[in-house]
C-alpha cells in the first residue's frame, strides 16, 4: 500500500445519500479472482445503459470530471455489503479520497485498508463542496497529517480520524506484517483460550 | 460485587489478546467462515507472501453465492465455476475444511454455521460477508469483514477492533398472529432508519425476543447490518441450549454440561448498562412490505405508498422521489393493489426449515397465481433434506412453486437466478437495493408467509385476512 500524506485532486460530486455497495460495484462483476481491474465497472448501472453504452446524463461520464480523484458523497456512504470490491473499484478508477457526512462501518475500514482515505465532514461542508464541484472544475487538498481539507479560494475544514487507520495510511503499512510482530502474544493467548 | 456487564463486554474481555490505550484491540477470532466470493484475493495474498492459515480447524468454508440452484452438476457460467474451483483449490492447499458443491452440508454460510453447531455462544465469528451478524442469535459476537481482513484472520486468527459501543434494542409485547420476526425487524428499521446502529453492537432484549425461536432470532440478527450495526446478538437462554444439543460440532456428554454452564453465564447481567437504548412494542407490529430501495422504506401491509411531500426535508424528498421512480410506484397507492411477477422464498434471512414450514402453511391447497413465477430455495442441503422428509417440497410443487437446490440464489442474483428489468418480486431476503435482484429489478421485502400469500394472490395481501 502506498503512503498517503497529502493529496490534491479534482473533485467529483455525487449528491446522493445511502450509496450502497451494489451501486458502487454491481455483483455481476464480483466473480474475478484478482484484485485488479475493477475500476471499469465502478457505478456500472449508473454509468452504462443495458446495451453497455455510456449514459450521457450520469455525471461521472462528463468530460469535466475525467481524472477526478476525490469523491464527495452523501450520508451513509458505502452501506450494504462487506465486499471489498467496492473500494477496489473506487481505487482502481482513480479515487484516493472519499468525503461524506457519514460512512458505513465496514466500508470505512475497507477503504483505509486499501489506501483510500475516507473523510467525514459536516453535512453543510460536504454540501458546499458538492455545490462548488457541480458549478465548475474544482480542486481540493486533503492533508492527513494536519487533518485538514482546503481549497485555494478560502474553504477550510478539519476532520477527525482514529489514530490507528491514520498511521496505517500515512506509512502505507501492511497490517498483517504489523500483527505478526505480536505472534508470541497470540500464541500465549491461544494456549489459555477455551473454545468448545 | 463486580460491575454488571453486557454479553458484548463479556465476550470482548474474554477474547482480547492485546490492548493499548487509544488503539484498537487485537481480538482473537474463534470461528472464521469462508465462501467463494470474498476469499480468492485473500488466499492469493497469503500465497504471495508465503504465509499459512494459522488455524485451519477454526476455519470453515462453503460455496453459496454463485452456486446454481438448478442442475447443480452443470455450472454454465465459466467465471462462477472458476471462483468455485479456486475455493476448492485454496482449501486443499491450505487445509481448510470445505462443504463444497455436492457435499451433504453445503449451503448458505449463515445457515450451515448454526446448523452444524459451529456457531456457539460466546464465540467471536467473522466472515467476508455482512450478514455474519446472523450468528449473533446464539450470543456470539459475529460480524462481517472485508477481504483484506479475511486475509488478516487467515494469517493471524485475530483482527484489530475498536471496542464497540452497545445498543440495547428492547422489544416488549407479543407478536400478533401472522406477524413474524421478519416483520419485527423491518418495522424496527422503518422506525429508526438504516443507520441507527452504525458504530454499535446491538443486543436484542425484551419479552418478544425471548419468545422467538432460534430461527426468528437469526432473522432479526441477520438484518442488524441493515440498521447499520455490524453485529447484533441475543443473550443465550434455554432456547439456545435446546437448539445446540447434539449438533455435529457441539460438544457432548459432560463437556456439553460444562459448555452449557459457561454459555448461560454469558447472558447480560441484571443492571448492566448500554450506551444507548431504543424500544419497540411488538404488539403494534403488523405484517410489513418494503416499497422503496432501502429496507427502511417500509410500510404496514395496510398502508399506502408515501408521497414525496410527506418528507421532512429536501434530501428525504429526493430520496422518496428517486425510489418511487425506480420502483415504478405512484404515491398514495395501497400496497395491496401492487401486482407482482416473482416470488423468492430463500436467503440467509428466511430459508431455514421453520421459514419454509411457515411459508408452506399459507398454501392450504391453493395455487400460485398465473402471472407469478415463484421459487423456493432452501438454505442448505440439510434444510432441503429435512423439508423433503416433511413433504414440504410436494406442497410447494403442487401449488406451482419451483423447488430448488440450496444457495444464495435470487437474494443477490449472482448465480443467474435474476428478476428481469422492470419486474417486481416479493422476496424474503434482506436487501431491496437498486439492482440487487437484477438490473432494474424491483424488490419488496416480506416475511415467508407474506411471500406465499402474494404468490397466490398475485399482489401483496395481508396474510392475516388471507387465511380466512
Ligand atoms: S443469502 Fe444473500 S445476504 Fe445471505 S449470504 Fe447469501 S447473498 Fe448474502
Amino acid at each position: 500500500m502506498d503512503a498517503l500524506k497529502q493529496h490534491k485532486g479534482l473533485v467529483y460530486p455525487l449528491n446522493r445519500a445511502n450509496v450502497d455497495t451494489d451501486q458502487i460495484i454491481p455483483k455481476q462483476f464480483l466473480k474475478r479472482i484478482s484484485r485488479q481491474g475493477f475500476g471499469q465497472y465502478l457505478f456500472y448501472n449508473w454509468r452504462y445503459d443495458d446495451k453497455d453504452r455510456p449514459r450521457p446524463d450520469f455525471s461521472l461520464n462528463h468530460p469535466k470530471y475525467q481524472n477526478a480523484s476525490i469523491l464527495v458523497g452523501g450520508e451513509n456512504f458505502g452501506c450494504g455489503s462487506s465486499r471489498e470490491h467496492a473500494p477496489w473499484a473506487l481505487e482502481d478508477f482513480g479515487f484516493k479520497i472519499i468525503i461524506a457526512p457519514s460512512f458505513a462501518d465496514i466500508f470505512f475500514n475497507n477503504c483505509t485498508k486499501n489506501g483510500i482515505l475516507p473523510v467525514v465532514l459536516k453535512e453543510a461542508e460536504t454540501q458546499q463542496l458538492i455545490k462548488n464541484a457541480e458549478a465548475d472544475q474544482y480542486h481540493l487538498t486533503v492533508d492527513l497529517e494536519t487533518k485538514k481539507v482546503y481549497d485555494n479560494v478560502g474553504f477550510e475544514a478539519s476532520f477527525e480520524i482514529a489514530d490507528y487507520p491514520r498511521q496505517m495510511l500515512l506509512n502505507g503499512w501492511d497490517e498483517i506484517s504489523v500483527t505478526l510482530t505480536y505472534d508470541d502474544k497470540i500464541a500465549a493467548f491461544e494456549k489459555e483460550h477455551l473454545v468448545y | 460485587m463486580t460491575k454488571p456487564k453486557t454479553i458484548i463486554e463479556k465476550i470482548w474481555d474474554k477474547n482480547v489478546v492485546f490492548e493499548e490505550a487509544g488503539k484498537p484491540a487485537l481480538l482473537y477470532i474463534d470461528l472464521h467462515l469462508v465462501h467463494e466470493v470474498t476469499s480468492p484475493q485473500a488466499f492469493e495474498g497469503l500465497r504471495l507472501k508465503g504465509r499459512k492459515v494459522r488455524q485451519p480447524k477454526r476455519t470453515f468454508a462453503t460455496m453459496d453465492h454463485n452456486v446454481p440452484t438448478t442442475h447443480t452438476n452443470v455450472i454454465k457460467d465459466e467465471i462462477s465455476k472458476l471462483q468455485m474451483d479456486t475455493l476448492k483449490h485454496n482449501c486443499d492447499e491450505f487445509g481448510v475444511p470445505l462443504a463444497g458443491m455436492g457435499h451433504k452440508h453445503q449451503g448458505i454460510v449463515h445457515v450451515i454455521g448454526p446448523e452444524l453447531g459451529l456457531t456457539q455462544p460466546g464465540k467471536t465469528i467473522v466472515c467476508g460477508d455482512s450478514h455474519t451478524s446472523t450468528h449473533g442469535a446464539f450470543g456470539a459476537l459475529a460480524f462481517g469483514i472485508g477481504t483484506s481482513e479475511v486475509e488478516h484472520v487467515l494469517a493471524t486468527q485475530t483482527i484489530w477492533q475498536a471496542k464497540p459501543k452497545t445498543l440495547n434494542v428492547k422489544i416488549d409485547g407479543n407478536l400478533g398472529l401472522g406477524v413474524t420476526a421478519k416483520d419485527l425487524v423491518l418495522a424496527l428499521i422503518a422506525k429508526y432508519g438504516v443507520n441507527f446502529g452504525t458504530g454499535y453492537v446491538i443486543e436484542y432484549t425484551g419479552e418478544a425476543v425471548r419468545n422467538l425461536s432460534m430461527e426468528g432470532r437469526m432473522t432479526i440478527c441477520n438484518m442488524s447490518i441493515e440498521a447499520g450495526a455490524r453485529a447484533g446478538l441475543v443473550s443465550p437462554d434455554q432456547t439456545t441450549i435446546d437448539f445446540l444439543v447434539g449438533r455435529e460440532h457441539t460438544p457432548d456428554g459432560e463437556l456439553f454440561e460444562q459448555a452449557k454452564t459457561d454459555w448461560l453465564a454469558l447472558a447480560t447481567d441484571d443492571g448492566a448498562s448500554y450506551d444507548r437504548t431504543v424500544t419497540l412494542d411488538a404488539s403494534e407490529v403488523e405484517p410489513q412490505v418494503t416499497w422503496g430501495t432501502n429496507p427502511s422504506q417500509c410500510l404496514s401491509v395496510n398502508g399506502v405508498i408515501p408521497h414525496p411531500d410527506q418528507a421532512q426535508d429536501d434530501n428525504q424528498r429526493n430520496e422518496i422521489k428517486h425510489a418511487l421512480e425506480y420502483m415504478g410506484l405512484e404515491p398514495n397507492t395501497p400496497i395491496t393493489s401492487v401486482p407482482i411477477e416473482h416470488v423468492f422464498i430463500g436467503s440467509c434471512t428466511n430459508s431455514r426449515l421453520q421459514d419454509l414450514e411457515q411459508a408452506a402453511s399459507v398454501i392450504k391447497g391453493r395455487k400460485v397465481n398465473k402471472g407469478v413465477h415463484a421459487i423456493v430455495v432452501p438454505g442448505s442441503q440439510t434444510v432441503k433434506q429435512k423439508a423433503e422428509e416433511k413433504g414440504l417440497d410436494k406442497l410447494f410443487i403442487e401449488a406451482g412453486f419451483e423447488w430448488r437446490e440450496p444457495g444464495c440464489s435470487m437474494c443477490l442474483a449472482m448465480n443467474g437466478d435474476i428478476v428481469p428489468a422492470g419486474e417486481r418480486c416479493a422476496s424474503t431476503s434482506n436487501r431491496n437495493f437498486e439492482g440487487r435482484q437484477g438490473t432494474d429489478a424491483r424488490t419488496h421485502l416480506v416475511s415467508p408467509e407474506m411471500a406465499t400469500a402474494a404468490a397466490i394472490a398475485g399482489h401483496f395481501v395481508d396474510v392475516r385476512t388471507f387465511e380466512l
